[in-house]
């Protein structure tokens, strides 16, 4: 009989569960620990201008997921006004409309980025050259000269960008730069020389990110490419490369605003900075996330059931803990997972109240149950009466504690009392046949387990990584099938048949 | 404390993880073990293959049949009442006479009818059954068991159990009630465990609370003169009921009775380990000879292999020498 089905189906397993976490920590951005904070930048953006009294429509860019910052939230602030979303070669834009409009306007759009240094670019096409750049005279001859000099100097788009930006620097200003100044503004003049050199390039606007400024504006960056590649320039001094504060708000080369029926537009920003638990952060991520399988997550379910798988999710944990302690260790407890179901509940009445109300319950319903054995019912019936024992042992004792001011006392109405019930009727029998050093030996070794199947049940961080990895399900089920599979010693047995072994 | 993985290996033992997986899990069909597990069906199933069981006086299958249970008692002198489907020894009570209206069990305490009655109401209702299952109670004449054991156990019937592998009888104990376990034959709760030779069925060795025992905790008997008489008999038995059961890995529990001889008391689909405390080695090694037989062999070669190959010279004999002498005398 061939065990290889059976290591195949544990190594699929593994593997497709350590591949959904990893997939979901790359793609994601989950952290493998709970506590990790992730910097939320919330910008936001107002537009200003006065409308002439009739329709009006106004566009702006939106910034996307890009190298470094991952959009989580938008929200947009504009009463009266038609909203739109579009979005084209990989661009948003936001398109507010008003039939009538008269005054000043504003209209507000904020954005939450998180912080994401995995974050990518979204693939936007390489603008291609503009095939004739028609200057006047004398602009020609200076533009062509200015082309040549920075050419000569250059190897490559990027070096020929850099010598180009820099030859219209303060300190290396010729007279050709000079005028060509005087006629057009710095930056698409940069990228139309670009251009007339056959170097693809475009102007884009970015936001530096700085905590509590407010009215701030974009600045003009210039964008090279060269082939696949692409650099930012800054046009002010042609210095290579992104500042890791700067956000680029639009960067397919359209307009950031354009405002149709009214005057003196303008948009500012204002933007803070916070730091916020990365599982908060992912989950409100997840939360407008798209419903591919891959992203299939609990975080799609409404907040209540969420809590509720978080409690599901939990239990092959604890189960596991009661497979080790039974296949490795060799624990007798009373009710195979009977501990895990205690363990639930002293999550929900922390543990020092819950072992206390647990045994002071268990010690009663004891009692109770001798007296019950003398009356010689039926089984159902008795074991009914001991659940009914049940109930009135914990009204009494949160009854009691409430009265003493012991708050914690009312905990104990979590445990789950059919399973006390059973456990109650388990221990008297185990009693009444083999004695209370069974009863101890049973008893203790489902404490022990339900405490140790609390201690990881109640630990942030697999709380954390049950809920958010869902592959790691998957790999608890493969370890559990090793485990079934284990043939060896248990740890108990290695004191129990020292004996034999000794002569 | 302590021992290592190491040297429980060299010694052979199984474990109980390797018990379940390796010989329980491959050997013995789930669907067969109804068959021992009802002791009701072990009976009358061994009956077809001619394996002497305890005679059967009656079964209460209903609340109502409680109360015809005087009428059934009427002209037994003793009798065990015991659950069809309980497990480990729960449930069994043994009267050994009745005096008046009184029934006596082996210690001397007395029961009354009711009691008797709530016993056997409580089987009924599955308190000592599997799950707590609703279950049938089985009445049985008492064993008269043989004499030759008196002076080893205390009050309980000494029972012996047999292994049986594929068929082989592999290894045997028998099981010593002493007052510690209270008349009972489980190790756990202080019976005497005397490991038997395969051989020809005498003590090997003794353990209580598995430390090495030379003789009975009440009666001060030394066990190495202990002998099984009809072992022969007793190890055919054994290896019968394979071909009744067709469970591989089966424990097979045996008594003496004066007049009919090695008798099947119960068979056991999940046999424990203690056998190899008793024995002082490991299964192991006599599992792995005989997963190398072939199938389709007789009960009578199976059990002249076994005796063959599993022979062993008593550790109380050799470790105590003079007193066996003096004895044997």
């Amino acid at each position: 009989m061939s065990r290889l089905p059976f290591y195949l189906v544990v190594a699929l397993l593994l593997v497709i569960g350590i591949g959904m976490s990893v997939h979901r920590h790359v793609e994601f951005e989950v952290p493998w620990t709970p506590g990790e904070q992730r910097q939320v930048w919330e910008i936001e953006a107002q537009v200003n201008f006065r409308a002439d009294g009739g329709p009006a429509k106004v566009e702006m860019a939106l910034p996307s997921t890009q190298d470094g910052y991952r959009v989580l939230t938008e929200h947009t602030a504009s009463p009266g006004y038609g909203l739109t979303f579009l979005e084209e070669n990989g661009s948003r834009r936001a398109r507010w409309s008003i039939r009538e409009a008269r005054g000043s306007q504003q209209l507000y759009y904020s954005a939450q980025l998180l912080v994401a240094p995995q974050a990518r670019n979204a693939d936007r096409p390489t603008p291609k050259p503009l095939p004739a750049v028609v200057w006047e005279r004398p602009y020609d001859t200076a533009a062509s000269e200015v082309i040549e000099r920075a050419w000569s100097r250059s190897s490559d788009p990027f070096t020929f960008a850099r010598e180009l930006i820099g030859d219209f620097t303060e300190d290396r200003q010729s007279e050709n730069t000079r005028l060509l100044l005087t006629q057009f503004d710095r930056v698409p003049l940069l990228v139309r020389l670009l251009n007339q050199a056959g170097v693809a390039a475009r102007e884009v606007n970015g936001l530096m990110l700085e905590h509590g400024r407010r009215r701030q504006s974009l600045t003009s960056w210039i964008q090279v490419y060269d082939g696949d590649q692409r650099a930012l320039f800054n046009p002010a001094d042609g210095a290579q490369g992104r500042p890791d504060n700067l956000l680029l708000w639009e960067a397919s080369g359209q307009s950031v605003l354009e405002v149709q029926g009214g005057t003196n537009s303008r948009v500012t920003f204002s933007m803070l900075s916070r730091n916020q638990p990365a599982a908060a952060a992912v989950r409100s991520q997840l939360a407008r996330g798209s419903d591919t399988l891959l992203n299939f997550s609990i975080h799609s379910l409404p907040l209540e059931e969420q809590a509720l798988f978080q409690t599901i999710l939990l239990l092959p944990i604890g189960a596991l803990v009661v497979v080790l302690l039974r296949v490795l260790v060799g624990i007798k407890t009373s009710g195979t997972f009977m501990p895990v179901l205690i363990a639930l509940a002293f999550i929900q009445t922390t543990l020092v109240t819950g072992l206390i109300g647990f045994l002071l319950v268990v010690a009663v319903g004891l009692v109770i149950r001798n007296y019950l054995s003398y009356l010689n019912l039926l089984l159902v019936a008795r074991v009914t009466a001991v659940i009914i024992t049940v109930i009135a042992i914990i009204s009494l004792f949160s009854v009691l504690s409430y009265r003493f001011g012991l708050n914690a006392g009312l905990q104990i109405t979590f445990f789950p009392m059919i399973i006390l019930s059973w456990t109650i009727e388990r221990m008297s029998i185990l009693w009444e046949e083999e004695g209370p050093k069974e009863v101890l030996i049973q008893g203790g070794g489902s404490l022990l387990t339900a405490v140790l199947a609390y201690l990881a049940m109640n630990n942030p961080w697999i709380r954390h990584i049950t809920f958010n990895f869902l592959g790691v399900q998957l790999i608890l089920m493969a370890l559990i099938l090793l485990l079934g599979n284990y043939t060896g010693y248990r740890l108990l047995e290695l004191r129990r048949f020292k004996p034999v072994t000794e002569d | 404390m302590w021992t290592t993985p190491a040297r429980l290996k060299a010694k052979g033992i199984i474990g109980m993880n390797r018990r379940n997986i390796r010989y329980i899990g491959r050997y013995n069909d789930r669907r067969l073990y109804p068959l021992v597990d009802d002791k009701l069906k072990t009976k009358l199933l061994a009956q077809q293959y001619a394996i002497t069981t305890p005679a059967l006086i009656g079964t209460v299958t209903t609340q109502f049949g409680v109360k015809h249970i005087r009428e059934m008692l009427m002209g037994h002198a003793g009798f065990v009442i015991k659950p069809a489907k309980g497990s480990g020894g729960k449930g069994i009570l043994v009267v050994e006479r009745v005096d008046g209206g009184d029934y006596i069990k082996p210690s001397g305490s007395r029961l009354s009818l009711e009691d008797v009655e709530r016993h056997a109401s409580n089987i009924l209702s599955g308190l000592y059954s599997l799950g707590g299952s609703p279950d049938v109670a089985l009445i049985e004449s008492l064993i008269n068991f043989d004499e030759t054991f008196g002076e080893y156990t205390y009050e309980g019937v000494p029972d012996i159990r047999v292994i049986v592998f594929k068929g082989y009888p592999v290894m045997a104990m028998m099981r010593l009630s002493t007052a510690a376990s209270d008349g009972k034959a489980n190790l756990h709760q202080g019976a005497v465990g005397v490991g038997i030779d395969i051989a020809t069925g005498t003590a090997i060795r003794g353990v209580q609370f598995d430390r090495a025992r030379h003789d009975h905790p009440d009666t001060g008997h030394e066990l190495a003169s202990l002998c099984i008489p009809g072992w022969q008999t007793l190890l055919l038995l054994a290896a019968g009921c394979y071909e009744m059961t067709s469970l591989g890995y089966l424990g097979t529990d045996m008594v003496l009775d004066r007049d009919h001889g090695p008798m099947l008391l119960e068979l056991n689909a999940r046999p424990g380990l203690a056998i190899q405390m008793a024995n002082g080695e490991g299964l192991r090694p006599r599992l792995d000879l005989i997963e190398q037989q072939p199938e389709g062999i007789g009960a009578e070669e199976r059990v002249a292999f076994a005796q063959h190959h599993f022979a062993r010279r008593s550790e109380l004999a050799t470790t105590e020498a003079p007193p066996v002498a003096v004895s044997s005398v």
